[in-house]
């Protein structure tokens, strides 16, 4: 029972990671159909300035300010430099700029600031909560984790529904072409979806990285585990993404703890598989839109 | 004729690698025979997703399954060598390639149904999953993270002077070659052409009497069998099958050297392979040809340029050449660019039209239709901002989307 209430927190404080590194997907998927293999490697990076920040200032909360707004900086800066011009061309000429650009992103990080593992500091005392004698297996910080990125999709949600931004970047995202006409400058609403995607990056970036220390591969299974829940999700819902990621990081959470740690990815893997096999286009997707 | 043809530019290129092989020293034959176990692998790759229209990100895991066939068939399998001497390694290829078959058949059923990005994260979890977890769980099988020895023994016919890493290369440029002139007739029959009008339009297709499922299926297969036959060729050439040859770095290589080189076309793989297989090499030895510092950087930071000049190169290729290095030199030197859709196409940009007067399709089925996705190619008029051809996609929507649709009229006149 312990053992129990212990994984599935911790499964639900890892897959709000996973959660956020989907929603970043979702976000650019919905926007401009396109994969982006750099996710990771930008959260990556903006980790790096963040703990920059950090070991200058003192303060972690400056750091984790700076490191969401290089989140933002970045992820506008890849769509207007790299992205852009392949937008226009086919699907898999997109995917490889992005792969290039993860390949390129890592080989800076390398240059800059070297190869070697560093650590992270954490926002709160990752010692484990009890209730009385009972542990809850989770800490301060994973709580805070998971709260964070919770309220960013909440937030997230709120701009989409309720605010003239969010009309436009659904506009667009559901028909270009309609929107243009109507006013919407499609291209800058583009360069913002990306944008919102690398702050959400940057966030899971900030929050896993004192788990797993930092190095330029540092967010490269964080990314595998955040792509697969955007698919179990569906890579057109945003809801299915935060609720792919708790799916992923739950179950996984069960596997490596009752099953040992080898074979977590092929549980991923098989998990991924039966929810495919019942529905090909993810949990959330709302409606088939093969072409008939 | 098509056969001919095709084993004549075979024979062509064995007698050309024949003669520089002999020219080059051991380091280069090496490198020759790295470059013809990724061609083969790459080739499987570009006819899956140039002509199938499916996407694989997994084909390292296809490419270990090969190697590792290979590995325990040498060392459980004894009487192998002991009646086929040298020879037996042909033989243990063509096993490997057919167990890599089998593989194939079994993620292409469960991928049949697949689109698009999901099917690209499923074979990217086959990567992640297959070779790290089950070498380190059955370590006693797959021999753990130090991995299987291969051996080879270079015929007897030759005598005993002659240099086995030219042995290494004629006999893996050989097996690359005949898988190549089996895909080239592959992609010329009426297989291959049946690929290329359920890529282009897989309703049409259908109706046209394609068996959409089976042919989908297949071109896992075909794919899966170039990639063990990759696999096989790569474990004698670094006489050693260990996960950590085979990540996910390993398939998402083989993917970039697939679209580098010009989706749909073997020719491309090649340029890709070569591309995939030298420029690492070659810029980390101009990294150490300087000392081992580049820009006045500290060596440690120095062995991380290459890396950063690849991704460079990957972003400028694609940016220079969209429909990759052979698309760029047919545009450059032949009549026609070719047409490769990818398996995103039919998801991609809603509105993107398809250049006026050209068919969908150069291959017939799909021409009279036309859709929102046109030939890749090289058009420059189907980009984002003209006006949208309503396709059949729009009519197709169910339910859902016309509601949304209906409560996005409603907000916009709020």
């Amino acid at each position: 029972m312990q053992e129990f209430v212990e994984f599935t927190l911790g499964g639900i404080a890892s897959g709000m990671v996973y959660a956020a590194i989907a929603l970043s997907l979702v976000l650019i998927w919905r926007g401009t159909r396109i994969l982006n293999f750099a996710q990771g490697g930008l959260a990556m990076l903006t980790t790096y300035l963040a703990s920059i920040v950090i070991s200058r200032t003192g303060s972690y909360w400056e750091g984790f300010a700076a490191g969401l707004a290089a989140g933002l900086v970045l992820g506008a800066v890849a769509e207007r430099t790299v992205i852009r011009p392949v937008e226009s061309k086919g699907p898999m000429n997109a995917v490889i700029v992005t792969i290039g650009l993860l390949i390129f992103i890592e080989g800076l990080a390398g240059i800059i600031f070297g190869g070697q593992y560093r650590s992270f500091p954490p926002a709160f005392s990752i010692v484990g909560l009890r209730i009385g004698s009972f542990s809850l297996g989770i800490s301060r910080n994973d709580v805070f984790t998971a709260g964070a990125v919770l309220a960013a999709a909440v937030i997230l949600a709120v701009v989409f529904r309720y605010t003239p931004v969010g009309l436009r970047l659904r506009a667009a995202a559901f028909g270009p072409q309609v929107a243009r006409l109507l006013g919407v400058r499609v291209g800058r609403v583009l360069t913002l979806g990306w944008a919102l995607a690398g702050l959400f990056g940057a966030l899971a970036g900030v929050l896993v990285t004192p788990s797993t220390f930092l190095y330029p591969n540092s967010m490269d299974a964080i990314f595998v585990l955040g792509f697969t829940a955007a698919v179990i999700g569906g890579l057109d819902s945003p809801v299915g993404a935060v609720v792919g990621g708790l799916i992923l990081g739950v179950v996984l959470e069960y596997v490596g703890g009752y099953l040992g740690s080898d074979i977590v990815p092929l549980f991923g893997l098989a998990a991924l598989v039966l929810v495919l096999m019942v529905r090909p286009s993810g949990l959330f997707s709302a409606a088939t839109t093969r072409q008939v | 004729m098509t056969l001919a043809r095709h084993l004549a530019a075979a024979a062509a290129a064995a007698v050309v690698i024949a003669l520089i092989s002999v020219q080059l020293g051991s380091y280069r034959d090496y490198q020759i025979a790295e470059v013809a176990a990724y061609v083969i692998a790459v080739a499987g790759l570009t006819v899956l997703i140039g002509l199938s229209g499916q996407i694989s990100v997994g084909n390292g895991a296809f490419m270990a399954l090969g190697a590792y066939a290979t590995a325990l068939l040498q060392l459980r399998v004894p009487w192998l060598p002991a009646h086929l001497g040298g020879w037996s390694i042909v033989v243990i290829f063509l096993i490997s390639v057919v167990v890599t078959a089998a593989g194939g058949a079994v993620v292409g059923v469960a991928a049949a149904r697949l689109r698009g990005p999901y099917l690209a994260g499923a074979t990217l979890l086959l990567a992640v999953a297959f070779p790290a977890a089950v070498a380190d769980r059955y370590a006693g099988v797959f021999g753990g993270d130090q991995g299987l020895g291969v051996t080879v023994t270079t015929p007897a016919a030759l005598g005993p002077a002659f240099p086995p890493t030219r042995w290494l290369t004629w006999l893996t440029c050989a097996a690359a070659l005949a898988g190549l002139v089996l895909l080239a007739n592959l992609a010329r029959s009426r297989v291959g052409r049946s690929w290329r009008a359920l890529r282009d339009d897989e309703v049409a297709a259908a109706l046209s009497g394609i068996n959409v499922a089976r042919l989908r299926v297949l071109a896992f297969v075909v794919s899966a069998a170039s990639a063990g036959l990759g696999g096989s060729l790569l474990a004698v050439v670094s006489s050693i099958v260990s996960p950590g040859a085979y990540t996910l770095s390993l398939s998402i290589g083989l993917l970039t050297a697939a679209v580098i080189g010009g989706l749909g076309s073997l020719l491309g793989a090649v340029w890709g392979s070569l591309l995939l297989a030298l420029i690492p090499g070659y810029l980390s030895n101009v990294a150490t040809s300087h000392g081992g510092r580049l820009f006045g950087l500290p060596s440690g930071a120095t062995s991380f340029v290459p890396i950063a000049a690849y991704g460079v190169v990957l972003i400028v290729v694609m940016l220079a050449f969209p429909s990759g290095i052979q698309g760029g030199l047919r545009r450059l030197f032949g009549p026609v660019a070719p047409v490769a859709a990818g398996p995103l196409a039919r998801l991609a940009r809603r509105g993107r039209r398809a250049p006026a007067g050209l068919p969908a399709s150069r291959h017939g089925l799909a021409a009279a239709r036309h859709r929102g996705s046109g030939p890749r190619g090289d058009d420059r008029r189907g980009q984002a901002g003209e006006p949208s051809r309503r396709s059949g996609r729009r009519h197709a929507r169910t339910r859902d989307t016309h509601q949304r649709q209906s409560e996005h009229q409603e907000e916009g006149t709020r």
